[in-house]
C-alpha cells in the first residue's frame, strides 16, 4: 500500500534497497547438531545404563511432547484447548483396539495419532466455531464427553478400563526399552514436526491468526484452514502421547486417561517454558519434571503450586522463562522468526 | 507555535496549552512534538489528511490515548496522566470519531450515560432537548434505529449532558446529507455564541475555516500550520495539508 | 414412567442452572472473561455454607446472609487482584488465569476438605414436598431453587434497565473504549459485576450443595453445566440462560427416566447440536455471538 506522501515529494525520495532478512543463524545450527548428538545419546541409553535412567526420561520426554503440542496449539495459534485429553483418551483407547485385533502394539502408537486426528476432525467443525475461553470450555465438554462414552462402552471396559494385550511375550527389560525408544521417537517428532510446521508459511499464518483473525482474513490467510491444521495435528500427536501412556503403564481407565490433569501440566508448562517458542515448552517440562520430583509427597498441595505459577506466570512473566532469555540475552536457538539484519552502510 | 498568536485584541490566557506531545500506538508513532493551545471562547479547527494524527490528537486531549512525551495543560493544570473521567470533570468532552453511540441504550440513556462523569446544571436534559429538536422525539429509541443526522446529534447531546467548557468534535459531517450538516453546524454556532470553546476536525476545509476562528494543520504527526483563519489563506492551508515544499 | 413429572422436574431443575449461569453470562457479557473458576467457585459457596451451618447449628440458609456477602466481597477482590490485571495482558491471558485458578481452588479443597462427597443442611425445606395431581410430585427444594433463579434473574434484569448503575454496565458491554471515552468509571463497574457473579454461584453453590453432595472437583461439572446452559439459551441474554437452563434439565430428567447413565451425556449432545444447528443460542445478540467466534472485537 503506498502512502500518500505528496505530489510535489515524490520525486525526491532515496531509492529503497533491499533488505537482509535472515531465518537461521550459526548458532541455530550449532544447536542442531548438538540435539541430533542428544537424541543418539538418548537412544543408546538402554543399552548404557538400562532401567534406572530409561524410567523419569520416559516421563520427562512424555511431558516434552505434551507441552510441544499444546504449543502448537495455545502458543502458535491461539487455541486455548483445556480438552486434549480426549484425544489422548482416544489414543490409548485406540492403541488397545489395535492391540486386540493382533497389531504389534508398538506399531499401534501410529494408528493411534492417526485415529485420534481422524476423529478430531468432526469434532473440530464444531469446536472452532468458537473462540478464546468458549473454545476452552468447549473442549472440556468434548473431554467430558468422550469420557462417558467410554465409561458407558463395555467393549473398552467401562468403567474398570482395560489392559493392554500383545506385550506379554517380551521381557520387561525389552518392553521398557521398547517403550523408552517409542516415547523419544513421539517427542522427538513432536518437537521437530511443530518446529518444521512452524517454520513453514503456517507459522507465521498462524501466529496472525492468533493475535487478530479479522486482519489476517483480510490479508488472505485462510484462518479456518490453519486452526484445522492445529487442531487435527495437535489431536494426532495427542494420540500417540495415549498410545504410550497406555504402553507405558499397561492400562487404560477412563477417569485417569481423560483427566484434566494432563491440561494442566500442559499449560504450565507452556507458560512457564514460554509459550510461541519451540525452546520454551522443552524448558517447561524440565520444570515441570524437577517440580513433580520435589513436591509428589506433598499430594494435591503439588497441583495448588502448579496451579498458583502458572496464574503467576501468566501476569507477571508471560513470556516464559525462555522468553524472558532470549529476549534479555539475545538467545535463539531454534528460530522460527525473521530477523532483519543491518543493511550495509552506504 | 501558539495559534492565538498576533490578530487577537485581548490577551487571554489559553485554555488548553499542549506542548511537545509525542503519543505512539506500540512502536508507532502517531504525534511528533505536537503543540497548540486554545483560547477560551475561541474555535479551533484541527484538518489533515487521513493518518496525519487529528482523531490520536483529539483522543489524547481526552484521555483516550496516553501521552508518552510531552504536557497537556487545561485551565493550568496539567491533566497529561489524568484518566478520562477527570478531564471531564474538568470540562473536557469529546465526541468520537464515527459517532459511536451505545447501540443497545435509547437515546435518552446515550445522553444520561455522557453525565455519568459530570452531571451539569447547565445542560439539563430539557435544554438539549431543545437544542436537538429532532431527537427530542426518539428519546426512548434505541440509538441504533437513528439515522446518520439523528445519531451525530445524539453524540453531541451525549458530550454535552457533562456541561463541558470545552468540546471536541472529531468529523461529525462523515456520511451525513449536506443539508443535515448544515443543521449541526448551526447548532455548533450556536453554541459558540453562548462562550463554548471547541475544536474542531473536518475534512471539508472551507467549512472548516467558516466556522473556525483559528486553524491547525497536521501532517503526518507534526503541526504543519498553525494560524488564525483571518491571517492565511486558503492555498497557504493546503500546502500545509500536503506537505508540499515542507521536507 | 410419568413423562409429565419429569418435564416439571426438568425445568425445576434448569432453574438451578440458570442461576450458576447467570454469573457466568454476565462476566462474559460486560468483562469479556470466561470465568472458568465459575464452578469452582460456587462449590467454594457450598463448602463455605457448609461451615457457617455447622459451625451455627442452623440450615444453609440461615447463614446467606453471611454467605451472600463474603462471596461478593471475593468476587470484587478477585475482579481487582486477578482479572483486571489479566485483562491487561492480552486475549489469553484471563483464560489462563482462570484456568489455573480453577486448578488452585480444587485442589486446595482438596487439602482442606479432602475429596469426600459432602452434603449442605438444607433444614426441612429439604424435605418437604408437596402433590399437585396424582403422579406429580414437586419438592420445595426445587420450586424454591426455581422461583429463587427467576427473582435473581428479573433482579437483575431491572437493575441493568432501570439505574444509572445497569446504564453503565449496558455501556460498557456495549463498547468498553467509548464507555470509557464519555468518563465511566469501568473498574467499579467490573467489580461489582463480577462480585454479583460469585454472589449468584456461591447462592446456586447452596442449593447444588443441599439437593445433592459435592466434592472438590465438582466444580467442573457445574462449570460446563452452567456453560452449556448459555450457549444453548444464548449469550448476552439473561432469560436466555432460564431457557437454556430448562433445555438442560428437562434432557437431563427426561433421558434420565429411561438409563440414568445416559443423562449427562444426552446433555452435551444436546449442547454440541445447539453449536452445530444454532450457535447463537436461541436468544442472542449478534454482536455477542461475534465475540464469542472470534470475528469482533478482541477480548
Amino acid at each position: 500500500m503506498k502512502r500518500n506522501a505528496g505530489v510535489g515529494s515524490l520525486g525526491n525520495r532515496a531509492p529503497v534497497t533491499a533488505v537482509p532478512v535472515s531465518r537461521w543463524n550459526r548458532t541455530a545450527t550449532g544447536f542442531t547438531g548438538f540435539c541430533a548428538l542428544a537424541v543418539a545419546f538418548m537412544a543408546v541409553i538402554p543399552f548404557v545404563i538400562g532401567g534406572p535412567a530409561e524410567q523419569p526420561l520416559i516421563t520427562l520426554l512424555t511431558f516434552v511432547a505434551m507441552a510441544s503440542l499444546w504449543n502448537l496449539l495455545a502458543g502458535f495459534s491461539g487455541l486455548t484447548s483445556f480438552g486434549q485429553q480426549a484425544y489422548i483418551g482416544v489414543g490409548a483407547y485406540a492403541l488397545y483396539l489395535v492391540a486386540e485385533h493382533g497389531l504389534n502394539p508398538f506399531g499401534g502408537i501410529a494408528a493411534a495419532a492417526v485415529i485420534a486426528a481422524v476423529v478430531a476432525l468432526p469434532v473440530s467443525a464444531l469446536v472452532l466455531r468458537l473462540s478464546g475461553g468458549y473454545f476452552a470450555v468447549a473442549t472440556l465438554v468434548v473431554a467430558g464427553t468422550f469420557q462417558i462414552i467410554a465409561t458407558l462402552s463395555p467393549s473398552v471396559g467401562g468403567t474398570t478400563g482395560v489392559s493392554v494385550p500383545g506385550l506379554a511375550g517380551y521381557g520387561d527389560v525389552l518392553r521398557e526399552a521398547l517403550t523408552y525408544w517409542a516415547t523419544l521417537a513421539v517427542a522427538v517428532a513432536s518437537v521437530a514436526g511443530v518446529y518444521l510446521l512452524v517454520r513453514h508459511t503456517f507459522g507465521l499464518d498462524a501466529r496472525a491468526v492468533s493475535s487478530d483473525p479479522v486482519a489476517a482474513a483480510s490479508s488472505g490467510v485462510r484462518v479456518g484452514r490453519i486452526r484445522l491444521l492445529a487442531y487435527v495435528v495437535a489431536a494426532g500427536g495427542a494420540g500417540a502421547v495415549g498410545a504410550l501412556i497406555a504402553l507405558q503403564t499397561l492400562y487404560v481407565e477412563p477417569t485417569s486417561i481423560f483427566n484434566i490433569q494432563y491440561s494442566v501440566y500442559m499449560l504450565f508448562m507452556v507458560l512457564i517454558g514460554g509459550m510461541g517458542t519451540i525452546e520454551g515448552p522443552i524448558i517447561g517440562a524440565l520444570v515441570l519434571f524437577a517440580l513433580q520430583e520435589w513436591l509428589s509427597a506433598y499430594g494435591a498441595w503439588y497441583l495448588v503450586i502448579v496451579g498458583g505459577l502458572a496464574v503467576a506466570a501468566t501476569l507477571a512473566a508471560s513470556r516464559g522463562l525462555w522468553g524472558f532469555a532470549s529476549e534479555r540475552f539475545g538467545w535463539s536457538l531454534l528460530p522460527v522468526g525473521y530477523r532483519v539484519r543491518q543493511p550495509p552502510p552506504q | 507555535m501558539s495559534a492565538a498568536a498576533a490578530g487577537q485584541a485581548t490577551t487571554k490566557a489559553p485554555l488548553l496549552e499542549i506542548t511537545d506531545l509525542d503519543v505512539f500506538y506500540g512502536d508507532f508513532q502517531a504525534l511528533f512534538g505536537v503543540s497548540m493551545s486554545v483560547t477560551q471562547g475561541c474555535a479551533t479547527a484541527l484538518v489533515g489528511a487521513n493518518g496525519a494524527g487529528k482523531t490520536t490528537l483529539l483522543r489524547t486531549i481526552a484521555g483516550a490515548e496516553a501521552a508518552s512525551a510531552g504536557v497537556i495543560s487545561y485551565g493550568g493544570a496539567d491533566i497529561t496522566s489524568a484518566p478520562p473521567h477527570r478531564r471531564i470533570g474538568r470540562g473536557i468532552a469529546l465526541v468520537p470519531e464515527g459517532r459511536r453511540l451505545f447501540p443497545s441504550l435509547t437515546v435518552e440513556e446515550n445522553i444520561q450515560v455522557g453525565a455519568a462523569a459530570a452531571a451539569s446544571a447547565q445542560w439539563p436534559l430539557q435544554r438539549i432537548y431543545d437544542t436537538f429538536p429532532m431527537i427530542a422525539g426518539r428519546r426512548r429509541q434505541r440509538a441504533s434505529t437513528l439515522s446518520g443526522g439523528e445519531q451525530q446529534a445524539v453524540a453531541i447531546a451525549r458530550a454535552l449532558a457533562a456541561g463541558p467548557s470545552l468540546l471536541l468534535l472529531d468529523e461529525i459531517s462523515l456520511g451525513l446529507a449536506p443539508v443535515v450538516v448544515e443543521g449541526l453546524y448551526e447548532t455548533l454556532s450556536g453554541l459558540r455564541s453562548a462562550g463554548a470553546t471547541i475544536v474542531l476536525v473536518e475534512q471539508d476545509l472551507k467549512r472548516a475555516m467558516d466556522a473556525c476562528d483559528d486553524v491547525v494543520c497536521l501532517l503526518e504527526g507534526r503541526v504543519a500550520l498553525a494560524a488564525p483563519v483571518a491571517d492565511v489563506t486558503r492555498d497557504q492551508v493546503v500546502a500545509a495539508y500536503f506537505g508540499e515544499g515542507h521536507r | 414412567m410419568n413423562w409429565v413429572n419429569a418435564v416439571i422436574q426438568g425445568m425445576l431443575l434448569g432453574g438451578q442452572y440458570a442461576l450458576i449461569a447467570c454469573g457466568l453470562s454476565l462476566t462474559f457479557g460486560v468483562m469479556r472473561i470466561v470465568n472458568l473458576a465459575h464452578g469452582d467457585l460456587a462449590v467454594c459457596g457450598a463448602y463455605l455454607g457448609l461451615v457457617l451451618s455447622s459451625a451455627l447449628g442452623v440450615p444453609v440458609w440461615v447463614t446467606l446472609p453471611l454467605l451472600l456477602p463474603a462471596a461478593f466481597g471475593v468476587g470484587m477482590a478477585l475482579q481487582l487482584l486477578l482479572f483486571g490485571r489479566a485483562l491487561r495482558h492480552g486475549a489469553l491471558a484471563p483464560v489462563l488465569v482462570t484456568f489455573g485458578l480453577s486448578v488452585m481452588i480444587e485442589n486446595l479443597l482438596q487439602v482442606a476438605a479432602t475429596s469426600d462427597p459432602r452434603g449442605l443442611n438444607g433444614g426441612s425445606l429439604a424435605l418437604a414436598s408437596f402433590h399437585i395431581t396424582g403422579g406429580i410430585t414437586v419438592s420445595w427444594l426445587f420450586l424454591t431453587a426455581f422461583l429463587t433463579a427467576c427473582a435473581v434473574l428479573s433482579g437483575l434484569q431491572l437493575s441493568l434497565s432501570r439505574t444509572s448503575w445497569g446504564r453503565k454496565v449496558r455501556a460498557i458491554a456495549d463498547d468498553l473504549d467509548t464507555a470509557r471515552l464519555v468518563g465511566i468509571r469501568v473498574r467499579p463497574v467490573f467489580a461489582t459485576v463480577a462480585g454479583i457473579a460469585v454472589a449468584t454461584a456461591a447462592l446456586a453453590g447452596a442449593f447444588i450443595g443441599t439437593i445433592g453432595t459435592f466434592d472438590p472437583q465438582t466444580g467442573t461439572d457445574v462449570l460446563i453445566f452452567a456453560f452449556e446452559a448459555v450457549v444453548i439459551g444464548g449469550i448476552g441474554s439473561l432469560w436466555g440462560t432460564l431457557a437454556g437452563g430448562v433445555a438442560l434439565g428437562v434432557t437431563q430428567v427426561v433421558v434420565g427416566e429411561v438409563n440414568q447413565a445416559y443423562a449427562v451425556l444426552a446433555v452435551n449432545l444436546l449442547f454440541l447440536a445447539v453449536l452445530t444447528v444454532r450457535p447463537g443460542g436461541l436468544f442472542t445478540s449478534r454482536q455477542a455471538v461475534r465475540e464469542i467466534q472470534g470475528q469482533g472485537a478482541a477480548g
